[in-house]
């Protein structure tokens, strides 16, 4: 047994910090923030497939580096961290995912190598509206054209190729859809977090090839928001720890009261509070990295322990960092507000948090026996 | 990152196992028994762990353990738990007062201590706490007075866990009330059978009575039996304190299969308590904090094994599952309706223990540090943030207001 990272992976996500802090500073993400016409920043973006980030975890074979998940979770966490405005979870830890989860090996090696080389951003498109409806969708594939309706679909704007959930004759399934067709329509929407875009996507009887087994749609959604939950929750530790070096930073500069507003106990335990919403997360973050990268039985789990309490946390610390800043906090200036955005933008694009403390009470309580390691709690 | 077990923790484990199905059944008792039959039970339970190299088996060699590794420590911990056997009358001497003994004492005392506290004959108590002095301790106003060739103790201990079974105790005292607070105290060790001793057991709102008050009225204490130079207690009293911390995170009250077999069992209109999405959401969350803490334990372990020392970080456990086993027990209660109200063994759910829980919670989330003093060493110590602005700096002891 051994919780940590290894100090290899120390010293990549080391490098990746200090690759981030050259590159990708808040001026970086405010350009995106600012610029409606400007989606992700395509010169960082390139910098990250140079480093070989973009082929983390895909195969050498498929000209990746084939390095394991708990790699790829440490650059997550500090992608998190800079607040990167980049295409990185859509392209990654969805579409890639769900080639490799259950692409057929010409699907494979037809987008694989691209994505490696950072020369396809792929999307990942199930949402058709507000909430989480059970029922039939609307987008439908028949005779291997899709006509409907995707809404939101984040990344959607800038995309080449998009995983789409659709019905068919038989159970929803999954289609790949080259978003290059002209009867595909994209309108791109403002969003919450503008440093990361959604789009509605129109499908006017487009191509799609199916992806994985027919009838299999919803199985593999979940799969693949299990494995990207894990990733997700990375970026999101990351960032609750900027916000609270940020925070208790500022604690230590500004004076009132002829003293600093970090000597008052109402901001030092609001401080702890956050420190230890952020520890709990880390803790189940990296039971969740292990399971994802060993595909361990425990993965359904700790992959919804991993987002509830990351999510969790970055919620919690963005906007109790506001708080501790103050009226300079609720500015557009002070960067508080970016880590605010990206906070409630990675609670909700794999699902929000209720419906994983649903899908955790749901894996419990058909659980057969208790684990053995949980006899003790 | 690793949570799995290695091939050798694999072997550790399946060896635990075995002896533990061999020998655990005839040493069960239940929660609600008498204390007196429970510790007669943990004693020798205590014993054939100590016999077997299983009391404390990260201790070294020399001190009677086996030298075995902190996470089979917890490998032993965790088998231990699938048994009802007895737990809780070794951890103040076995993770505070020994671990002090061995940095401050002789070798001649850590050897006459060690040995019988691992197989539970001896028991100790950590006499710290005083009615004017909890969470700021330092204020402490029990005094020792030397006397020419044995100090003189006089003054009134409070919150002593297991006092009325100890045979000894750790005593902090203050020695010197001319200089400012912190630099006045010495750390002993004392027999709880010296003469002026008296131990009177507290009534708890939980109705039991762990705790107690300790009256200490002329007693002797040779020189011998001081831990550390003299005014230097406070230093001595941090490492009993810190292994407090790292001993205090552990889990209590229901297990999740607990919580689910008893929401499953209440009635909620057509459907039970397991149903209803609110209290779904509820005890999501409560699974996510204990898997959580038990995480942030192993990975103060893995801190350990490569060397580093686990930091006041650790105080997280405590303070997470103080509150953490108040809400939940708050909730199990009221899901029940009206039958919530019973606590009688024979009707309540859990036979009593969640309501026992319910009641003792209030007491957790201030014993050893309350919430609020566990706040400020986190955000003091691992954040750095400054301390209180005090007005007790620097002033001599005899001098610090003590009321209005």
């Amino acid at each position: 047994m051994d919780f940590d990272y290894s100090e290899e992976q120390k010293q990549l996500q080391q490098e990746a910090r200090r690759f981030l802090l050259d590159r990708c500073p808040p001026s970086t993400v405010r350009a995106v923030l600012d610029n409606s016409a400007v989606s992700f920043d395509r010169h960082l973006w390139a910098g990250m497939a140079e480093l070989g980030w973009l082929g983390a975890v895909i195969p050498e074979v498929h000209g990746g580096l084939g390095l394991g998940y708990v790699e790829l979770c440490a650059i997550a966490e500090e992608l998190g961290r800079a607040v990167a405005p980049v295409p990185f979870a859509s392209t990654l830890y969805f579409f890639a995912e769900a080639l490799l989860q259950a692409g057929s090996p010409a699907q494979q090696a037809q987008w694989l190598p691209k994505i490696a080389r950072g020369e396809l951003i792929g999307c990942f498109a199930t949402a058709e509206g507000p909430g989480r409806p059970s029922g039939a969708l609307t987008a439908v594939v028949e005779a291997g054209r899709i006509t409907g309706v995707k809404i939101p679909v984040t990344d959607g704007d800038i995309a080449d190729v998009a995983i789409v959930l659709a019905s068919a004759a038989e159970a929803p399934g999954l289609y790949l859809v080259d978003l290059g067709q002209t009867s595909v329509e994209r309108t791109p929407l403002s969003s919450l977090d503008g440093s990361r875009s959604v789009a509605i996507l129109t499908f006017t009887g487009a191509r799609a090839e199916p992806l994985g087994e027919k009838g299999a749609g919803r199985r593999l959604v979940d799969r693949i928001l299990q494995r990207a939950a894990v990733l997700l929750a990375f970026e999101q530790i990351g960032g609750a720890d900027r916000c609270l070096q940020m925070a208790r930073d500022y604690a230590l500069q500004r004076y009132v009261f002829g003293r600093p507003i970090g000597s008052f106990q109402a901001i030092k335990h609001r401080l702890a509070d956050m420190y230890v919403k952020n520890e709990l997360a880390r803790s189940n973050a990296y039971y969740a990295a292990w399971a994802l990268d060993t595909d361990a039985g425990e993965l359904p789990i700790a992959a919804a322990s991993a987002r509830l309490a990351a999510s969790d946390a970055f919620d919690f610390a963005a906007k109790e960092t506001i708080q501790i800043y103050g009226g300079m906090g609720f500015t557009w200036e002070a960067d508080a507000h970016l880590l605010f955005r990206r906070a409630r933008q990675l609670s909700l694009v794999a699902g929000a948090p209720a419906a994983w403390a649903e899908r955790l009470v749901a894996a419990l309580s058909s659980r057969p026996v208790p684990l053995a390691a949980e006899a003790g709690a | 990152m690793n949570f799995a077990d290695s091939p050798q923790e694999s072997t550790f484990r399946a060896k635990v196992r075995e002896w533990l199905a061999d020998t655990a059944p005839g040493y069960t008792v239940s929660r609600g028994a008498p204390e007196a039959e429970r510790l007669v039970i943990a004693r020798a339970w205590q014993a054939q762990k100590a016999a077997a190299g299983y009391a404390r088996v990260n201790w070294p060699r020399d001190w009677g353990g086996t030298g075995g590794t902190a996470i089979q420590q917890v490998i032993f911990t965790e088998e231990e738990a699938r048994y009802g056997v007895p737990s809780g009358f070794f951890g103040i001497g076995l993770g505070m007062c020994i671990p002090t003994l061995m940095k401050f004492a002789d070798i001649a005392t850590q050897n006459r201590f060690a040995g019988p506290a691992l197989r539970g004959e001896q028991i100790w108590c950590q006499l710290f706490s005083e009615p004017g002095a909890g969470s700021d301790l330092a204020a402490l106003r029990t005094r020792a007075v030397w006397q020419d060739d044995f100090w003189l103790v006089n003054g009134q201990k409070v919150w002593t866990t297991g006092a009325h079974y100890s045979d000894y105790g750790l005593l902090l005292a203050r020695t010197n009330t001319d200089v400012p607070k912190h630099a006045g105290l010495t750390m002993f060790w004392i027999d709880m059978k010296t003469p002026g001793v008296q131990v009177r057991p507290i009534h708890q709102m939980s109705g039991g009575s762990d705790f107690n008050e300790v009256y200490l009225t002329d007693a002797r204490v040779p020189d011998s039996q001081r831990l550390g130079d003299v005014g230097a207690g406070w230093k001595v009293s941090l490492v009993t304190l810190m292994n407090e911390r790292v001993e205090g995170g552990k889990d209590r009250g229901p297990t999740t299969e607990q919580i689910l077999a008893l929401a499953r069992s209440v009635p909620q209109g057509t459907a039970t308590v397991l149903d209803d999405p609110a209290f779904r959401q509820k005890l999501a969350m409560w699974y996510v904090q204990a898997e959580g803490l038990r995480f942030t334990r192993l990975r103060t372990l893995t801190a350990l094994s490569r060397g580093q020392t686990p930091g006041p970080e650790s105080s997280i456990g405590k303070l997470v599952a103080a509150s953490r086993l108040q809400e939940l027990t708050g909730e199990l209660i009221e899901c029940q309706d009206q039958f919530g109200l019973i606590d009688d063994a024979a009707y309540a759910a859990l036979g009593g223990s969640l309501h026992h829980d319910y009641l003792y919670a209030p007491g957790l989330r201030i014993a050893g540090g309350t919430d609020e003093i566990l706040k400020n060493i986190i955000a003091e110590r691992v954040l750095g943030l400054p301390g209180d602005i005090r007005v007790d700096k620097g002033v001599p002891f005899k001098d610090l207001p003590t009321g209005p």
